[in-house]
C-alpha cells in the first residue's frame, strides 16, 4: 500500500473486478488467486477462456491459475525486483513503452531508465532463474497489450522488499500506460473482507479516516472540532510489527487487540508471545477463545458479521452494506457498544443509536466518503472516493491525473531477502493459504466438511528434495528454523521448485509462524513471511 | 440517423442490441418468458425447449434463448401452439425420474407405488427436497401439468453423497446443462460434464469418479443454478425448507472480494448461504468458505460472556464488571506510564462503523496514535 501512495497518491486498488475481464493481458504474480479469491479468479479464468485475454502469471509454486497461463515464470523467492526491471529492461530497449504516457503523466523516467539499464535478460536469469528467452517473451507480451491488468497479493508485499516490490510493479504499469482506463491498473487483492476498510477508517498509526495525515493541521482541527476535544496527538502511532516487540522492551504496556489472532498469524510467533506476555494488561474481543484470547486479562465477547448491521469496503473500494440476520448468543453487544461503553467510563461520551449514525459521522469528517450513505447503497456499493452526495462515485483511478498529480517512477535495486538459504538451514521456506481454510481458522476450523478436505498442516516439497532429504510423501517430518520448530506432514509435489518448500499458516498445532522471519520492509513494516530459511528431518 | 431497429413482442415494439437474444430483450422488458436450461453469463444451449416462441413467418417455434433478435421480428410468446409445445416439455421432465412432488397427480395406485419407488431410492419418506424451491414444478403448476402420461422411469444411478457438501441425485437431475455450464463457462472449475449420451444421460467429473476425487472445489455454483432437486446442499436437504426460512442481503466475511450473499435464516440459525444473482461483484458465485463456511455463526463454541482472568483462570462477570475494569486499567496505564504506552489491534474482520469508533477512541481517548490491525499479516 505504501508502494502504490508513493508511485500514484494512492494505494488501493485502481480498478474494479468486474474490469478484469475487460483486460486483453493478465499479469498475477505473488497471488495464489484461485485458492485466495476464487470468485475473482473466476472472472480470470473466464476473460482467458473465452474473451482471449492472454495470461501471466509469475509464481515460484505452480498454482492452479497457471493451467489459464500463456506464460508462467517461476523465479526464485525473494527476486521480483530483479524480474520486473527485466521486463522493463526489455520494454525500453525495444522501444515498446508508451512515450505519451511516459512524458505527459509521471515524472523521474530517466532514473527509472538508468536503473534498469543493468538488468538485462541474462543479467536477471542470474538472479530469478527465469531463462532470458521467456523474461522477454513475457515482457513484449504485456508491453504489446493495449489493455493490460496486474493483479498482487501477499506474495508481492510480505517481503523486506515489499514496498520496492509494489512501486515495481507499479513502474511497469506506468511505462506501458497502462492506468486510468477499464482493464489495466495495478491492483492488490485484500485478503481480509474489510482490510480496506480499516485503513480507510483510521485503523493505521499514521492517518485518520481517508488517509488524512495525523500530522496535517487541517486534519487535526477538523477531528478535534467533530470530536469536541483537544490534544489530539500528531505523532504518527507504532505499527503492530513494531507495537509487539516494543512491549518485550517495556515500552507498551497494554494491548486492546478487536478481532485479530496474532498470536497464530505474526511471525516469529515464539518471539511474539514472549513479548505479549511480558504485557502489564492485554484485552482481547473475539468471538471465539483463539490463541491469543487464552493470554488476555480480559476476554469481551462480540457480534460477528451476522449478527450486526454495518458496512465493509471490499477490494476494489466498494462500500457495502451488512445486516443483522440472527440474534447474537446472549446478550452480546456490538463491538463498538463495547468501545464507546469503556470510552464512557473513561470520561468521554461516545453514544450512537445505530451504524448508521456512525456512518454519518464518519460522512462528515471523510472526504472520500462524504457522499456515501445507507440509502445510496442500499441495493449497490459505491466506490470511494464518493465525495459528495450526488457522486456515481470512482470505478477507476486515476483517469485523467494521478492522485499525487504526476505518477512517480522509482528507480530500485534488487536487493536479496533477509534470510537466505545456506548450509544449516538448506531450504527456502514461503507460506500461504488452501482454499478450504481462512487464515488463523477460527472460523472456518467450525465447519466439519471444511476440515474434512484440509484437515492438517503439510509441507510441500519437490520430489527431488524430498527424495535428496529421504522424506516420503504423507510422512511426518520437523521443519524447522532459526526461530521455532513445527510438525507436519510432507506432501509432495511438482508443483514446487527445488529448493524451496511450502506451508500453510492456518493451522495453530504447526504454526507455520514458528519458523518465519519477522524481518520488516523498512517503510510498510511488512515482515517478510515469504521468504526465510528452513531444514527438514524425519520426525524424532 | 438510422431508423431504430425494433423487434415486436407480444405487441410491444421494442429496440434491441447486437447480439441480443430474443429472451434478453423480453428479460429486460419484464416480458417472462419462462425458461430452465438458460443461465446468464453463459452461452445458451437451447437444450431443454421450454422458452420456445412463436415467430411469424417460420415453420417451427424456435427458442428464444439462443435466437437473436432481428428488425420487424414479430414474436408471440404465450400462444397455444406454444403453450401445448412447453406442457409436453413439462410432462416429459416430470416423469423423467423421482419427481415427487404433488403435482404429479396420478390414480390412486399409481401414486402410492411411485412415492415408494422413491422413498427407497431417497431413504427417506419426505416429498422431493426442492419442493417448493424448483423451477420445474413452478412451470408445472404455472402450466397445469402432471407427470402421469408417462410411465414410471428406473433410477438408473444412485445417490453420491461421500462428499461433505453437496449431494448428487441423479434420480432427479433433468439433464438441462445448467451445473456443466455454471462450473465451464461461469466458474470455470471444469470439474464435470454430460457423460453417458442418451436415455443413460448423466452428469460426470472426471472418469466419473465422485466430486470428491475430482477436480470440484465446492464452490457449489451448481447446486444455486440446479432448477430442480438433483443437486442440494447435503446440510439442507430435508432439514430446510424454503418456507421455513427467511432471507436477509449481506455482504460476505470472508475474503476482500466482497460477495453479496442471501443468509437463509431459520429459528435464528443460519442454515444456508445463496450468491446474489443480480448483484455485483460475484452476480450468484460464491466459493466454498463464502456458501459452506457458515457453521462458526451459531458454535457452541461462541463466546457469550466477558471473562476475567483471575489467578491464571477465566471466570464469567458481568459486562459491567468487565468494562469497568478494562476503563481503570487503561486509564492507570495511561497516567502511570503515558498515552503511548497502550496500542490497539484494531480488525480488518469488523465493520467501517466499528473501525471509526476504534480509531476515535485510540485517538481521542486514548490520547495516542498506536493504532494499527492486520493489514500486513
Amino acid at each position: 500500500m505504501a508502494g502504490l501512495a508513493a508511485a500514484f497518491g494512492s494505494g488501493a486498488m485502481t480498478n474494479t473486478i468486474a474490469d478484469i475481464e475487460e483486460a486483453d493481458v493478465i499479469l498475477i504474480t505473488g497471488s495464489n488467486t484461485t485458492e485466495n479469491h476464487p470468485v475473482l479468479s473466476a472472472g480470470v479464468k473466464r476473460a482467458v477462456s473465452f474473451k482471449g485475454a492472454k495470461l501471466i502469471v509469475i509464481d515460484p509454486r505452480q498454482i492452479k491459475i497457471t493451467n489459464f497461463a500463456d506464460i508462467w515464470l517461476q523465479p526464485n523467492l525473494g527476486t521480483d525486483v530483479a524480474w520486473i526491471n527485466g521486463m522493463m529492461n526489455v520494454i525500453i530497449k525495444e522501444d515498446l513503452y508508451d512515450k505519451k504516457f511516459v512524458k505527459n503523466r509521471t515524472e523521474n523516467f530517466e532514473n527509472l531508465k538508468k536503473m534498469v539499464e543493468k538488468y538485462t535478460p541474462e543479467h536477471v536469469a542470474g538472479i530469478t532463474g527465469i531463462p532470458a528467452q521467456s523474461l522477454i517473451d513475457a515482457a513484449r507480451l504485456y508491453a504489446g497489450a493495449k489493455a493490460a491488468s496486474i493483479l498482487y497479493c501477499m506474495g508481492i508485499t510480505q517481503h523486506t522488499t515489499g514496498t520496492d516490490n509494489v512501486k515495481s510493479l507499479a513502474n511497469l504499469a506506468m511505462l506501458c500506460g497502462n492506468i486510468g482506463f477499464p482493464g489495466t491498473g495495478v491492483n492488490p487483492l485484500r485478503g481480509q473482507n474489510n482490510v480496506q476498510g480499516a485503513c480507510d477508517m483510521g485503523g493505521l498509526p499514521n492517518v485518520h479516516t481517508g488517509y488524512q495525515s495525523v500530522e496535517s493541521l487541517d486534519a487535526l482541527k477538523k477531528m478535534e472540532a467533530a470530536w469536541h476535544i483537544s490534544g489530539l496527538p500528531t505523532k504518527p502511532g507504532l505499527p503492530v510489527t513494531k507495537m509487539v516487540p516494543k512491549a518485550l522492551d517495556g515500552e507498551i504496556k497494554a494491548l486492546y487487540i478487536i478481532g485479530e489472532n496474532p498470536l497464530v498469524s505474526d511471525p516469529d510467533l515464539n518471539h511474539a508471545k514472549k513479548c505479549f506476555a511480558n504485557l502489564d494488561f492485554m484485552v482481547v474481543q473475539d468471538i471465539f477463545m483463539t490463541e491469543t484470547a487464552r493470554e488476555a486479562d480480559i476476554v469481551l465477547p462480540a457480534r460477528c458479521f451476522a449478527e450486526k448491521d454495518g458496512t465493509f469496503s471490499n477490494t476494489e473500494r466498494r462500500v457495502q452494506r451488512i445486516r443483522k440476520a440472527v440474534e447474537p448468543p446472549a446478550d452480546v453487544l456490538d463491538d463498538w457498544k463495547i468501545i464507546c461503553e469503556i470510552a464512557k467510563r473513561m470520561g468521554y461520551e461516545m453514544s450512537y443509536s445505530e451504524s448508521r449514525e456512525i456512518m454519518e459521522e464518519i460522512a462528515s469528517v471523510t472526504p472520500s466518503y462524504a457522499g456515501i450513505t445507507y440509502e445510496r447503497i442500499e441495493n449497490e456499493g459505491l466506490h470511494w472516493p464518493c465525495p459528495t452526495s450526488d457522486h456515481p462515485g470512482t470505478p477507476i483511478l486515476h483517469g485523467k491525473q494521478f492522485t499525487r498529480g504526476k505518477g512517480m517512477f522509482h528507480a530500485i535495486d534488487w536487493i536479496a531477502p533477509n534470510e537466505v538459504a545456506d548450509e544449516k538451514y538448506p531450504l527456502f521456506l514461503t507460506t500461504g493459504r488452501v482454499i478450504y481454510q481462512y487464515h488463523t481458522g477460527t472460523m472456518t476450523m467450525k465447519t466439519k466438511g471444511l476440515n474434512e478436505r484440509a484437515p492438517e498442516c503439510f509441507v510441500e516439497i519437490s520430489p527431488e528434495d524430498a527424495g535428496q532429504h529421504d522424506l516420503p510423501d504423507a510422512s511426518m517430518v520437523d521443519i524447522s528454523s532459526r526461530r521455532g520448530k513445527i510438525s507436519a506432514r510432507v506432501k509432495v509435489s511438482d508443483k514446487i521448485g527445488n529448493g524451496t518448500v511450502f506451508i500453510p499458516f492456518h493451522f495453530a498445532q504447526a504454526a507455520a509462524n514458528n519458523l518465519t522471519n519477522a524481518a520488516l520492509d523498512p517503510i510498510s513494516g511488512i515482515p517478510e513471511f515469504k521468504v526465510c530459511a528452513v531444514k527438514i528431518s524425519k520426525a524424532a | 440517423m438510422s431508423t431504430k431497429q425494433l423487434i415486436i413482442i407480444n405487441g410491444n415494439e421494442l429496440s434491441f442490441k447486437t447480439d441480443e437474444t430474443i429472451l434478453e430483450v423480453a428479460h429486460r422488458n419484464n416480458i417472462d418468458i419462462p425458461s430452465l436450461c438458460y443461465l446468464k453469463r453463459a452461452a445458451p444451449t437451447g437444450t431443454c425447449g421450454i422458452c420456445v416462441v412463436e415467430v411469424k413467418g417460420e415453420q417451427t417455434l424456435l427458442p428464444a434463448c439462443s435466437t437473436p433478435a432481428k428488425a420487424d421480428m414479430v414474436v408471440k410468446t404465450e400462444t397455444r401452439k406454444v403453450i401445448a409445445a412447453r406442457r409436453l416439455v413439462i410432462e416429459q421432465f416430470l416423469s423423467s425420474g423421482n419427481h415427487n412432488c404433488a403435482v404429479r397427480a396420478s390414480d390412486d395406485k399409481d401414486w402410492t407405488q411411485f412415492q415408494m419407488h422413491v422413498q427407497k431410492d431417497d431413504q427417506s419418506s419426505e416429498l422431493c427436497p426442492a419442493w417448493g424451491d424448483c423451477r420445474l414444478q413452478d412451470l408445472a403448476y404455472r402450466y397445469q401439468v402432471s407427470g402421469k402420461k408417462f410411465s414410471l422411469t428406473k433410477t438408473l444411478y444412485p445417490i453420491e453423497d461421500v462428499n461433505p457438501f453437496i449431494i448428487r441425485d441423479f434420480s432427479r437431475c433433468i439433464q438441462c446443462g445448467r451445473c456443466v455450464q455454471a462450473c465451464n463457462e461461469v466458474q470455470v472449475n471444469k470439474a464435470i460434464n454430460f457423460g453417458h449420451n442418451g436415455s443413460k444421460g448423466k452428469i460426470v467429473a472426471a472418469d466419473d469418479r465422485p466430486l470428491k476425487d475430482s477436480d470440484c472445489v465446492f464452490c457449489g455454483e451448481c447446486v444455486q443454478v440446479c432448477p430442480v432437486g438433483a443437486l442440494v446442499e447435503k446440510d439442507v436437504r430435508y432439514q430446510v425448507r424454503p418456507r421455513e426460512t427467511k432471507k436477509i442481503r449481506t455482504t460476505c466475511t470472508y475474503c476482500g472480494v466482497g460477495c453479496q450473499i442471501y443468509l437463509h435464516v431459520k429459528d435464528n440459525k443460519v442454515v444456508k448461504i445463496t450468491g446474489v444473482e443480480h448483484a455485483a461483484p460475484n452476480y450468484g458465485s460464491l466459493c466454498v468458505k463464502g456458501r459452506f463456511g457458515f457453521n462458526f455463526i451459531s458454535s457452541p463454541e461462541r463466546l457469550t460472556s466477558p471473562l476475567i482472568k483471575k489467578n491464571g483462570e477465566f471466570k464469567e462477570a458481568s459486562w459491567d464488571e468487565a468494562l469497568s475494569l478494562v476503563a481503570d486499567k487503561l486509564g492507570k496505564i495511561k497516567k502511570d506510564h503515558g498515552p503511548d504506552s497502550i496500542g490497539v489491534l484494531t480488525s480488518a474482520r469488523i465493520t467501517n462503523e466499528e473501525n471509526y469508533i476504534a480509531h476515535k477512541f485510540t485517538r481521542a481517548v486514548l490520547k495516542t496514535n498506536n493504532i494499527d490491525h492486520c493489514a500486513r499479516l
